[in-house]
């Protein structure tokens, strides 16, 4: 029931038609929008399923404590690629993160919108379109030919520049992205500069600076060219290096270990898949889904603290 | 001995501005403000916007330091000491000038660190939950927040956030405390709760308060200074004071006519 002070007028026709040129546009639209988007997932769900699918069949506990057996013989796994994996790629996270962290935040708090920052930025950029394959030599150059040997140590180091950008970009960003407000209750309240940005401003950017992080940690891990001849490969566990609980020896490790040729799961992978061998194209299938499954984890674990805080 | 006979005759001040220019760049934001702030009372900056109020109230606690142009001549003195010259830590000056801000920023941690965060800054040593209670409760936050010290000071509503930052600021137990238009995001019955809260903070702390809500001035304040702003021919606007007065003058009797024009509302 409406009051008699008010009356409506007749609407204007706002009825649907499915056989207008704009709703038919629209539609069309749509589905194409739509057929690129599963056309871009394609690949992905190839190279996922496809990695399944030729890896599952060899996947074993052993295979991940065994070294890799000789050329034509039965068994073996890639123990020793993994362990060479994860400390180059720790070596790389050590070097990296506190230089990237404390370049970003010399970036963003301390000379924001300077002509230097702008430098360091672009030449961040500049850094982070280099060829990983010259990030490589240059890591030999320096590190492999001066101490006389390949290590996982120089693998470590180049995987840190391939690292550097990734970590000063998201980072720079995450602190940027933190509210000025934070910064000014702080200096208003009497802390330096200083105490500001570690205080407030660093801890509210974590998070981000965490994913960024891990999204450098995670394509590092994957990363071939850089290690084939820096950490280059070895058959054999370097010394102190072991998945069984008698022979590891951490100390002998990071005293000896990581100066030794160190073989990395990328590199295993590349020799491997490329031999005559039917049970090294195996291995290298299984440890190409290991890799995938690796870099998986690593980025769903990124996420996952991220949202837990 | 001295100060004290005249204390008891005079009002101390504690700002004292002489001739202040302030300049983004070559640019003349603020010109020739001359104006002395008394203790223990609260002192109210009111005009249109783009006057500068909130210009010369960061000239207080020197946060205006931070923008990379900005430069004053003229002479600002807090108590005796000069806050401009060169011996002076702007880092030292912060801590006995407390800030207030328009948008209510507390951190992103709990309450309890909220509060707790410019004494620790400060190396205080004492009974820190005591601290923090008492700087809730001069900020009339105690009973709304005891049960939850540890709850994110970012989940508040506006009006209790702004109160923490009320609380914050008075933890570190400062001599002013400056506020920048601390009610324009509030809600009326908060901003009558923090206007309520002005009257017993100025019993221990001098208040400037930057407002564009004038029956906020008239209620609350001692004394009123109306800022205006004039374009010149570029088009470049530069704030000054029209008049500083007890805040019953500005209000009832102004001696100039823009006063009278925009205290009833006729512009701004």
């Amino acid at each position: 029931m409406s009051s008699p002070e008010f009356v409506s007028s007749p609407a204007p026709n706002m009825k649907r038609s499915s056989s207008s040129p704009r709703t038919l546009f629209s539609t069309i639209m749509t589905g194409v929008a739509f057929a690129c988007a599963a056309l871009a997932l394609i690949p992905l769900v190839a190279v996922l399923s496809y990695v399944l699918v030729n890896g599952i069949s060899r996947l074993s506990p052993t295979v991940f404590v065994d070294l890799p057996s000789a050329p034509g013989l039965p068994g073996g796994g890639f123990g020793n690629a993994l362990i060479g994996t994860i400390a180059t790629v720790a070596i790389a996270a050590a070097i990296s993160i506190p230089f990237g962290v404390m370049a970003s935040i010399f970036l963003s708090e301390f000379y924001r919108d300077t002509n230097l920052a702008e430098a360091i930025n672009f030449l961040t950029n500049v850094l982070s379109g280099v060829p990983s394959i010259v990030v490589g030599a240059f890591a030999y150059a320096v590190v492999v030919l001066s101490t006389g040997k390949f290590s996982a140590v120089a693998g470590g180091i180049a995987l840190a520049v391939l690292m550097l950008p990734t970590i000063v970009r998201t980072a720079t960003e995450a602190l940027e992205a933190v509210p000025r407000d934070y910064r000014q209750a702080a200096i208003g309240l009497g802390a330096t500069r200083i105490q500001t940005t570690l205080q407030i401003v660093l801890p509210a950017a974590i998070p981000s600076i965490i994913t960024g992080v891990m999204l450098a940690v995670a394509r590092a891990a994957g990363e071939t060219a850089p290690v084939l001849f820096t950490a280059s490969f070895n058959r054999f566990w370097n010394s102190g290096a072991s998945l069984d609980p008698i022979n590891l020896n951490p100390v002998t490790y990071l005293t000896q270990g990581i100066w030794e040729p160190t073989a990395t799961m990328s590199r295993l992978v590349f020799d491997f898949a490329t031999a005559p061998y039917k049970n090294q194209q195996e291995l290298a299938w299984v440890g190409s889904l290991v890799l995938v499954a690796l870099v998986l984890v690593t980025s769903v674990a990124s996420r996952w603290i991220v949202r837990k805080r | 001995m001295t100060s004290n006979l005249q204390s008891a005759r005079k009002t101390e001040t504690i700002f004292r501005t002489e001739n202040l220019n302030i300049y983004y760049g070559s640019f003349l934001a603020v010109r020739d403000v001359s104006i002395e702030i008394p203790k223990n009372q609260i002192t109210a900056f009111i005009g249109p916007s783009g006057c500068g109020k909130s210009t010369v109230l960061r000239c207080f606690n020197r946060l205006n330091d931070l923008i990379k142009s900005f430069h004053i001549d003229g002479k600002i003195f807090y108590h005796s000491a000069d806050l401009y010259a060169e011996d002076i830590d702007p880092v030292e000056v912060r801590r006995q000038i407390g800030m207030v801000f328009q948008k209510p920023n507390p951190f992103p941690k709990t309450i309890y660190d909220n509060i707790a965060f410019g004494p620790r800054l400060l190396g205080f040593k004492g009974d820190m939950d005591e601290l923090v209670e008492r700087s809730l409760k001069q900020a009339a936050l105690w009973d709304d927040v005891k049960d939850k010290l540890k709850a994110l000071g970012t989940d508040l509503s506006g009006g209790q956030q702004q109160r923490l930052c009320i609380a914050r600021a008075v933890a570190v137990q400062p001599d002013v405390i400056l506020m920048d238009e601390p009610c324009s995001a509030l809600d009326p019955i908060s901003t009558l709760k923090v206007e309520d809260l002005l009257q017993e903070l100025k019993e221990n702390y001098t208040i400037v308060i930057v407002t564009h809500n004038m029956q906020q001035a008239s209620r609350s304040a001692d004394r009123t200074a109306f800022f205006n702003v004039v374009a010149n021919e570029k088009g470049q606007r530069t704030g000054y004071i029209e008049e500083y007065d007890r805040t019953e003058v500005i209000f009832q009797a102004p001696t100039k006519k823009t006063t009278q024009d925009y205290v009833s509302g006729r512009f701004g």
